[in-house]
């Protein structure tokens, strides 16, 4: 249907409606016992007051609520459809359609005449006319913060029924700090489990300003069944686990201060002297520690300006021997896996947690907002603009983007030229600007957000845009492409970044050579991010850089592919399926895979990698995506994720592309990383020159 | 992917409104006339929720909560159902029917993705 006015549709439904309505009304004064005929009038009358008062015909709607009243009644066998209330009806309906088509005429008497005989007729039917609705609720008290404690669990069939537990805790974490716990209690036995049921039980206390109604509608369509109980909880609870349980009324004070007395850890002796459950103890202490953390919290607060200075070298070295203790920790894991011991095995994996948090916490610490590198930018656009007698602001979004600290120091020189090739290529003089019905000033817009596991840098101004007749010149005349050659837009601007490529008819001090652009893709990609550029939507140009949040760590997914084996980032992997043996027959070289109706082609890393192995019988195809692009990528193991400690290539195999560098195995083996990007740019060559040999 | 809802409501200028405040939202809208034109659909191309009205020609909006409920694919796919009053014996029954919550006419399109967000995330 087109976009249009719904008050307008509403308009030409409801006079459809009132004819139906008429036409029920009369068959109906023949045929009063037609049962069919009353709904099909209530029905009428139901609509036009439903979508009445949504479409701004609050006054209609209040009037057609009264003779629907009457049908309801009707409807119920309440009241008999008798002559004179199909009168009535009519005479409303009448009304109705006046309401309707002219708004502005008054009608109150012939309301009131229809509406009084109703009543009579109905008799405490229409009894509510002219009741108001209740003025709203008091007005809300100030903001205050209140901890409150929450129980719930949810009827058995309510997932079935629609009803998702993770978006209701979902919702209560955004109300304010949360801590959930999960009590399984009540969860059956593997074999008796009935996987549509639910069984467990929520303890949520959370501390939030908001008010009780608040946490009430996120319960609004649970609340009937789902055993809720919201109690507040003292603020000023220190947070003792003894008196938490008191509070609860799980076991009576008394007991409690005669196990004090005697010897802690009291929640193991409560448990174990059959006081209290073990589930109980539990959701206790959770709300112990969302105490502590609340009560540090606000510590935090009265401090937050406090931070201190370390020197840079100091962050490099943390993280050098952190990603040493990550592949320490991959050889601990190794070794319990094949140990089989499951107190070692138990060591490793606290040990894993442990060293994943910590490498988070190191890489938060070299972190630094991309705003104070944008900062510095400003005196560059003043200093350009006056230098070339140009009128450009600068505008920055994003400041608030944190990137690696090395990656930011590394940024400055590739943005450096981006901006001077902006204001000096792209933007426009005054004279020229104005003539081309622009504003006088030029506009260089820097601009910074995260996307997935990448930060995204785009430089763009408002100025003249590529020069698509001039690039394609040049390109020719430096044997890049043969003469008269069509190339996509895309790939004819990549030639941009090629080296000594220029397009400025004269050479000015502020872009130089055409040494420009084949030094910041360089710079990019010693970073491992990817720059492109291309026209800005509604003119001028639009380069756009993107780069991994950090250099040193990832999480990489480890597969085999004959006897090596291979780490692909994980934030590009998708899922993983198996190649079936079908799909497997059905193709030969490149080929698609059907994933949920739509085609994704998918690479045989074997036979990139020349890996003189059979393939395993069940091969996996991991899908990777690129941007828009999704590509499976076909190994003969899945073995599972891994954190990645890169090593660069060495020099000598810095023009392999297709890895983008190595890191060390649990046992002390080397795995490549794969760059999925230059990757697939491989495995299409190679396509390629397959195709050429097997046609010639 | 975005999340396809279907929208059912013989009332043309309400199917309207919810197909703008849901498309503008990102979501896709499929729109059906009845409880039997809606149940049709839903088979045909299964949604990852349903809006729908009660009383409605041609199959009610509770007897289409039961259809669908009966169907495997409908297990555990939020229906919501709109209800002019807040008629408890309404929303009692149409809960009984399977619906997940509901929607009070007159609504305002925030009052609508609120919901929809709510139960679908």
């Amino acid at each position: 249907m087109a976009a249009g006015d719904p008050a307008e549709t509403f308009r030409q439904e409801a006079q459809e409606l009132i004819e139906q309505l008429e036409h029920s009304l009369l068959d109906l004064e023949q045929t009063p016992t037609d049962r069919d005929l009353v709904d099909s009038a209530f029905r009428a009358l139901h609509t036009i007051k439903g979508s009445g008062a949504m479409f701004g015909f609050e006054a209609m709607a209040a009037f057609t609520h009264h003779v629907e009243s009457a049908f309801d009644q009707v409807r119920k066998g309440k009241l008999q459809p008798s002559p004179s209330l199909v009168g009535l009806a009519l005479e409303a309906q009448d009304i109705i359609r006046a309401m309707i088509l002219e708004p502005d005429c008054d009608l109150a008497d012939r309301q009131k005449t229809v509406l009084d005989q109703l009543a009579q007729l109905v008799g405490s039917a229409a009894d509510a006319a002219g009741q108001e609705a209740k003025a709203s609720a008091p007005a809300s008290q100030p903001a205050q913060k209140q901890r409150w404690r929450i129980t719930f669990s949810l009827a058995r069939d309510a997932m079935v029924m629609g009803i998702n537990a993770l978006l209701l805790l979902d919702e209560l974490r955004s109300l304010g700090h949360c801590t959930v716990t999960a009590l399984t209690d009540a969860v059956p036995p593997l074999a008796e489990i009935d996987a549509e049921s639910s069984y467990l039980r929520w303890d949520v206390v959370l501390t939030t300003d908001a008010p009780r109604s608040a946490i009430d509608d996120v319960f609004i369509f649970v609340q009937d069944d789902a055993n809720l109980s919201i109690t507040a909880i003292d603020l000023s609870t220190e947070g003792r686990l003894g008196e938490i349980l008191v509070d609860r009324g799980e076991v009576p004070r008394r007991v409690v201060e005669e196990m004090v007395a005697s010897r802690p850890p009291l929640g193991e002796l409560l448990v174990e002297a059959g006081q209290v459950a073990p589930e109980a103890v539990k959701s206790a202490l959770a709300e112990q520690k969302h105490l502590i953390r609340d009560q540090a919290d606000s510590a935090k607060e009265a401090k937050a300006a406090s931070s201190i200075r370390v020197p840079a070298e100091r962050l490099d070295e943390l993280m050098d021997r952190v990603g040493e203790l990550v592949i320490v920790q991959a050889r601990l894991k190794q070794q319990a896996n094949s140990n089989g011991d499951p107190l070692i095995k138990a060591v490793a994996e606290e040990m894993e947690r442990l060293t994943s948090e910590l490498r988070d916490t190191t890489m938060s610490i070299r972190m630094v907002p991309i705003g104070s590198l944008f900062s510095r930018f400003r005196r560059l656009v003043h200093d350009l603009s006056r230098d070339l007698g140009k009128k450009v602001s600068l505008v920055t979004t994003g400041e608030e983007t944190e990137l690696d600290k090395t990656v930011i120091e590394r940024l400055n020189d590739p943005l450096v030229h981006l901006i001077r090739n902006s204001i000096d290529h792209g933007v426009e003089g005054t004279a020229e600007r104005l003539a081309a019905g622009k504003t006088g000033e030029g506009e260089v817009r820097l601009e910074a957000y995260h996307s997935g596991a990448q930060v995204v840098i785009s430089v763009k101004d408002d100025g003249r845009g590529l020069d698509r007749v001039r690039i394609q010149a040049k390109a020719e005349e430096n044997g890049l492409i043969p003469p008269g050659a069509k190339l996509p837009d895309d790939e004819l601007f990549q030639m941009i970044f090629q080296p000594g490529f220029s397009t400025a008819k004269e050479v000015t001090n502020v872009s130089g050579r055409g040494v420009g652009m084949d030094v910041v893709k360089r710079g990019i990609e010693s970073l491992r991010g990817t720059v492109d550029i291309g026209p800005r939507s509604g003119g001028g140009t639009e380069v756009t850089v993107r780069l991994p949040l950090t250099l040193a760590i990832i999480d990489g997914l480890l597969v085999r592919i004959g006897h090596g084996r291979y780490v692909i980032p994980l934030p590009t992997v998708e899922e993983c399926v198996e190649l079936s043996l079908a799909d497997d027959a059905r193709s030969s070289g490149r080929s698609f895979l059907n994933i949920r109706g739509e085609l994704v082609p998918f690479i045989r890393l074997r036979d990139l990698f020349a890996s003189p192995l059979p393939a395993d019988p069940y091969q996996k195809v991991v899908i990777v995506s690129l941007g828009e692009c999704r590509v499976g990528l076909v190994v003969d193991q899945v073995i599972g994720d891994h954190q990645t400690v890169i090593k660069s290539l060495s020099k000598l195999h810095s023009n392999i592309k297709a890895f983008s560098g190595a890191t060390i195995l649990g046992d002390g083996s080397v795995a490549l990383i794969l760059d999925i990007e230059h990757l697939i740019e491989w495995a299409q060559e190679q396509t390629d020159v397959a195709m050429l040999e097997a046609g010639e | 992917m975005s999340k396809n809802i279907l929208s059912v409501d013989d009332s043309a200028s309400i199917r309207q409104m919810v197909k703008m405040t849901l498309s503008a939202a990102g979501y896709g809208v499929v729109e059906a006339c009845d409880g039997a034109d809606a149940l049709g659909k839903a088979k045909s191309s299964p949604v990852n929720m349903v809006v729908t009205d009660l009383n409605m020609p041609n199959m009610d909006g509770l007897s289409l909560i039961r259809e669908l409920r009966k169907l495997p694919e409908y297990r555990g796919v939020p229906i919501i159902f709109l209800t002019t009053e807040s008629d408890d014996e309404k929303k009692k029954e149409a809960k009984a029917a399977g619906a997940t919550g509901w929607i009070t006419k007159p609504f305002k399109q925030d009052q609508l993705l609120a919901v929809v967000k709510k139960v679908i995330g």
